[in-house]
This record gives structure tokens, C-alpha cells and sequence, in this order.
């Protein structure tokens, strides 16, 4: 039944709702799709006999007619998220066997609209990468390779385990999380839709952190109704993160195939970057016709600040981590080291259980809160990251919604760019923007490069208007109408 | 350069990682090729900018001061490297 792992999200659905396959036949297929695909390295933990159970429990409410809105839909959980009784170690050797003795409240949403888990899948440790290399155990390779090559590629990161496991059908949909591009960037290097929801949108609380006011959770699917779907169920109000929005979640789905007629669609001329590959360039060129056919006005604009959000961005979030992280310390959970007082045990966990790219942020992060720097760099860049959000608060009295490229490339090869942290960091030089001024922010697969890989395109919103984004996303989608998929080789 | 040797040894201190001797040079210079590159900071006029702590436009909210969770030792101590008699064993800090 290898066909039922090839359905959309609405798809297997609907296929439920129909009684024309049960969940536990979908979850099997699943299953075996997984175990199958182990070359791939996406999940870093299968749970195939909790899945069949939780299959079985949603057959049978379903029967009773109490289905809810992912009731038997199988996905998979980003390993970043604390699922009670199940491993969870954000991609780090720190954490260990660390078994979570409560749910995060975005998996406990989707298990309360009946949706199914299948695993947990791998990511940069502690979100900190954009290649999946940083991980614990081992990088996630994409599944799509160059038209004829059998060169490994990243999938991304630091979601490239969700990505992957959507991209090769191991999966109907996934969570992810996006500090400076998690989400996206994966995304458009797989070909798939993920989501960066405005900040509050959905509740941290549960999710381990990097950089607690950049940091959100969002979805990662093969569409852009799947995604709204998802969204709508993970997202809300919740007490327990006070940065939690108290506003009502619409029903995301219900934006996606509406007109996009009559919007204001901004290009931001700052985002042509010097040495951006043509084939970057001309997506962007087809985007925006795109948008045009279907009834959007284009309107360039100016964010001026733009090229200085990276560097904000890696003073506030290693400052941020450093300050979060300072939690792994062997005591109370995770990896000890014996030492011979307390601060050689400290410091003898911690150099065990960090990498190096999490080190390094953790030491940068230390440095620039300081006695002495504070001001020089913290400050500045807290500035710096206001008047990041100031351009955009601008551009959107002219127009609805920004239209960018996700990623300044394509996916790239593993080992490529793991010797050079700052060309792995300019991965992020189109996502990281949003998330300081804490916009939603899509990737939608557009088209490929001459080599067969995928390109994304991405759309910001303004705060908490996802539902002008869903709408334009679907735009995108429906004209580009990107089918292709990767070649089996796994 | 902006960071030497020693000031990563200091800065390792602060974050409680031990990092072995052969390591701070190279740290050094890791550290200080991402500091130079964040130092084209200084050409923004942040002259009277309000630093920006956060993108939520609303004020903290307050709630009752009362006790919502707890009294749950095991699930506390349950992932703990050592542990005795519901308390977290851990070295002699005081001498």
C-alpha cells in the first residue's frame, strides 16, 4: 500500500473520513516506508508500535464519530519538541537518554485533534545549524539529488529531518521550528511548504530552546492547504509561554484558493544580493509574474537594513543561547561528567556534551554579554534589530506582503560549507529578517534549477495576518504547479 | 584580531565548557573572523533607537500567585544523573 504514503495531508483525510483505508492501514504504510528509508538518517527515533497504537485509537473514534481534525494522520515530530515518555534530545549528545515526563503543548494539540506520531526526526543540535551537519547523530541526507548525480546533499536545517521525511514521503506532514530560517530554508531545498508563523502564534512551552524570543514552532508539509491544516491545529493560546498571543486561531485552510486579486505584492530591492546565482534571480522574475497573472499589484520597496540582519541576529541569538543553554550542567537531567569539585563537573559535562557550532555560539554568545561588551554589541544590536523591524512596519503601509527568495541557493553538498561558519550562516540571509521583527514568513516550492533541484519562493506577512499569506501561497502554488519529486535511491 | 587566546579562556570560564589549550588559538581565530564580520554594526545610526527585547507588542500578562503544578518528585528526579531520597545528588559545594 506504498501509494497511501503518497497522499496529501487533505488527501488521507478525507481518504479516513471516507472509510476507504483505516488509519491504522495508513500508519502501517508509513511504517514501512520509515524503515525502509534509513539511508536518509531522518529519524533519529522510530515508534512504530506507539504509532499503530495511536492508529488504532483514532479507528476507533473514528467509528464512533468522534474524529477530530487530524484524527489518524501519521507525522512525524521534530526532536526538539519534549514528548512525554518518548526520547527527546534536540540533536544533542548532552540531553543523552533525556525522557521527558510531559508533553509539549504543540504535540499535545496534535495528539488532541487525533493525529498519529511516527517518530522523532533529526535536526541541527539544539536548532543551531543550516545543513543538519551539527547533529549528534549524524547529518539527514536530502532525498532529492542533481539530475544524473549521486553526490549526498543537505536537506537543510536546522529542521532538514522533517523536511527530508516530507520530501520522501516518510511522513504526511511534520512539525519544525524557525529562529533565523529553520523552517523555510529547509523547506525550499526539498521542495516542500513550511511555515514560520507570526511569534506567539504558537506556544513555545515544551519545545527546547535556542533563542527564546525568536524562536517558533510551525509546520512543514507537502502543500500549502496541508500546512494551514496543520497550523491551525498546533497553533493557539497557551498560559504557560506568557509570549503566547491571546488571539483566536482561524481556520488557516479556509484562506488557501482565495483570490489574491487586487493585493499589494512589495519586492524588496535590497534582497538582490551581490553573486545570488541567476537561476535565484529568474524564480524570483517567474514569482512575480506569477503574482501579477493572478491579480497582485507589484510594488518595489526598501528595506534598508536588511544586509545587517544577520549580523543582529548573531549577536542576539548566541547571547540568547548562551543564556538558555546555561541550563545543561549535568546536575538535574542529561550527560555528567565527573570533575573533581562542581565547576570542573560543570565544565567537563558540557565540554562533552556540546558540539562544536553550539559551543562556538555559546562562546560568542558569553562574550558579547560581557562586562565591557554589552553595550558595544548586545545593545547595538537590539538597536539594530529595531529598525529591522521599523522597515518593514514601513513597507507594509504600501503593500499586503512581501515576495523573496527563500535561500540564496539551492541545496548543496554535504561537507561543502561546514569548515566556513560564516558561509553557512549567509544560508539564512533571506529568512533571519522575519524572525527579529517576528513576521510569518512561507516557503513554497516554485520550480527547479538547471540541475533538477528545488527552488523556494517566500511570502512575509504582516503580524498575525497568515491568512493573506496562506492565500498568496496557494497562489504561487497553483501557478508554478510543481510536481516534481525525488528519485527513489533509498 | 579581536579575541586572543586568553580571552577565550576567560569567556570559557564564564560559559563553564573546558576547552583544552591547543584549542584556543583556533578558537581565537574562529571567534574573531564572526566578531569582524559583526562589526559592520557600527555603520547604523542607532542614535536614539529604543533596543528591541522583543517582538510581542503587548504587556506581560500577570496571573494569580498561587501554586498551578507540583508535588511530583519522581517525575522531577526521573531523568536525573543521581539522585537519593527525592533529592538531586550533586558535588560537595560547599567545603
Amino acid at each position: 500500500m506504498s501509494q497511501l504514503t503518497s497522499l496529501t495531508l487533505k488527501a488521507a483525510l478525507d481518504g479516513l473520513e471516507a472509510k476507504t483505508f483505516s488509519s491504522a492501514e495508513l500508519t502501517q504504510a508509513h511504517v514501512d516506508a520509515v524503515e525502509a528509508a534509513r539511508a536518509l538518517n531522518a529519524y533519529v527515533l522510530e515508534t512504530p508500535e506507539q504509532a499503530l497504537a495511536m492508529a488504532k485509537a483514532s479507528d476507533a473514534r473514528r467509528a464512533r464519530g468522534e474524529a477530530g481534525r487530524l484524527d489518524g494522520a501519521p507525522l512525524g515530530i521534530k526532536d526538539l519538541f519534549c514528548t512525554e515518555g518518548v526520547r527527546s534530545t534536540a540533536g544533542s549528545k548532552i540531553l543523552g537518554d533525556f525522557k521527558p515526563t510531559y508533553e509539549s503543548t504543540v504535540t499535545a494539540n496534535l495528539w488532541r485533534d487525533g493525529a498519529v506520531m511516527l517518530g522523532k526526526l533529526n535536526m541541527d543540535e539544539f536548532a543551531m545549524g543550516s545543513s543538519n551537519e551539527t547533529s549528534a547523530f549524524g547529518p539527514v541526507v536530502n532525498p532529492w539529488r542533481t539530475n544524473g548525480g549521486n553526490a549526498q546533499l543537505t536537506p537543510g536545517g536546522s529542521s532538514g529531518g522533517s523536511a527530508a521525511a516530507v520530501a520522501a514521503e516518510l511522513c504526511l506532514g511534520a512539525t519544525a521550528t524557525d529562529t533565523g530560517g529553520s523552517i523555510r530554508q529547509p523547506a525550499a531545498f526539498t521542495g516542500t511548504v513550511g511555515i514560520k508563523p507570526t511569534y506567539g502564534r504558537c506556544s513555545r512551552w515544551g519545545i527546547v530552546a535556542f533563542a527564546s524570543s525568536l524562536d517558533q514552532a510551525g509546520p512543514i508539509a507537502r502543500t500549502v492547504e496541508d500546512a494551514a491544516i496543520l497550523l491551525t491545529s498546533m497553533a493557539g493560546h497557551d498560559p504557560k509561554d506568557s509570549t503566547s498571543l491571546p488571539v483566536e486561531t482561524p481556520d488557516f485552510a479556509a484562506f488557501v484558493g482565495k483570490s489574491v486579486k487586487g493585493l499589494r505584492v512589495g519586492v524588496p530591492r535590497e534582497y538582490r544580493v551581490d553573486g545570488m546565482p541567476a537561476e535565484i534571480d529568474a524564480i524570483w522574475e517567474q514569482g512575480i509574474a506569477w503574482l501579477k497573472e493572478a491579480g497582485c499589484e507589484i510594488v518595489e520597496v526598501s528595506l534598508p537594513h536588511t544586509k545587517y540582519a544577520l549580523p543582529a541576529y548573531y549577536i542576539v541569538a548566541p547571547a540568547e543561547a548562551s543564556s538558555n543553554l546555561a541550563r545543561y550542567d549535568g546536575m538535574r537531567y542529561g550527560l555528567r561528567v565527573d570533575g573533581a569539585n562542581l565547576t570542573e563537573t560543570y565544565e567537563n559535562s558540557r565540554a562533552a556534551g556540546f558540539g562544536a557550532e553550539v559551543k562556538r555560539r555559546i562562546l560568542i554568545g558569553t562574550y558579547v554579554l560581557s562586562a565591557g561588551y554589552y553595550d558595544a554589541y548586545y545593545l547595538k544590536a537590539l538597536k539594530v534589530r529595531r529598525r529591522i523591524a521599523d522597515d518593514f512596519d514601513q513597507a507594509f503601509q504600501k503593500v499586503d506582503a512581501l515576495l523573496t527568495p527563500t535561500a540564496p541557493s539551492a541545496a548543496f553538498s554535504l561537507g561543502e560549507k561546514s569548515d566556513d561558519p560564516l558561509a553557512m550562516y549567509l544560508n539564512d540571509i533571506f529568512t533571519v529578517t522575519v524572525n527579529l521583527a517576528g513576521l510569518p514568513g512561507i516557503s513554497v516550492p516554485a520550480g527547479t534549477d538547471a540541475s533538477g533541484l528545488p527552488l523556494g519562493l517566500q511570502l512575509i506577512g504582516r503580524a498575525l495576518d497568515e491568512g493573506t499569506v496562506f492565500s498568496l501561497a496557494g497562489a504561487l502554488e497553483k501557478a508554478a504547479d510543481f510536481r516534481a519529486k525525488p528519485a527513489k535511491w533509498w | 584580531m579581536a579575541i586572543d587566546a586568553a580571552t577565550v579562556r576567560k569567556v570559557a570560564k564564564l560559559a563553564r565548557i573546558a576547552e583544552p589549550e591547543d584549542r584556543l588559538e583556533p578558537l581565537a581565530r574562529e571567534l574573531s573572523g564572526i566578531l569582524n564580520w559583526i562589526e559592520q554594526l557600527g555603520e547604523v545610526d542607532t542614535t536614539g533607537v529604543e533596543p528591541m527585547t522583543t517582538a510581542i507588542h503587548t504587556p506581560l500578562p500577570m496571573r494569580e500567585d498561587v501554586v498551578t503544578e507540583g508535588g511530583d518528585p519522581a517525575r522531577i528526579l526521573a531523568n536525573s544523573p543521581k539522585a537519593k531520597d527525592d533529592f538531586f545528588v550533586v558535588p560537595k559545594v560547599v567545603e
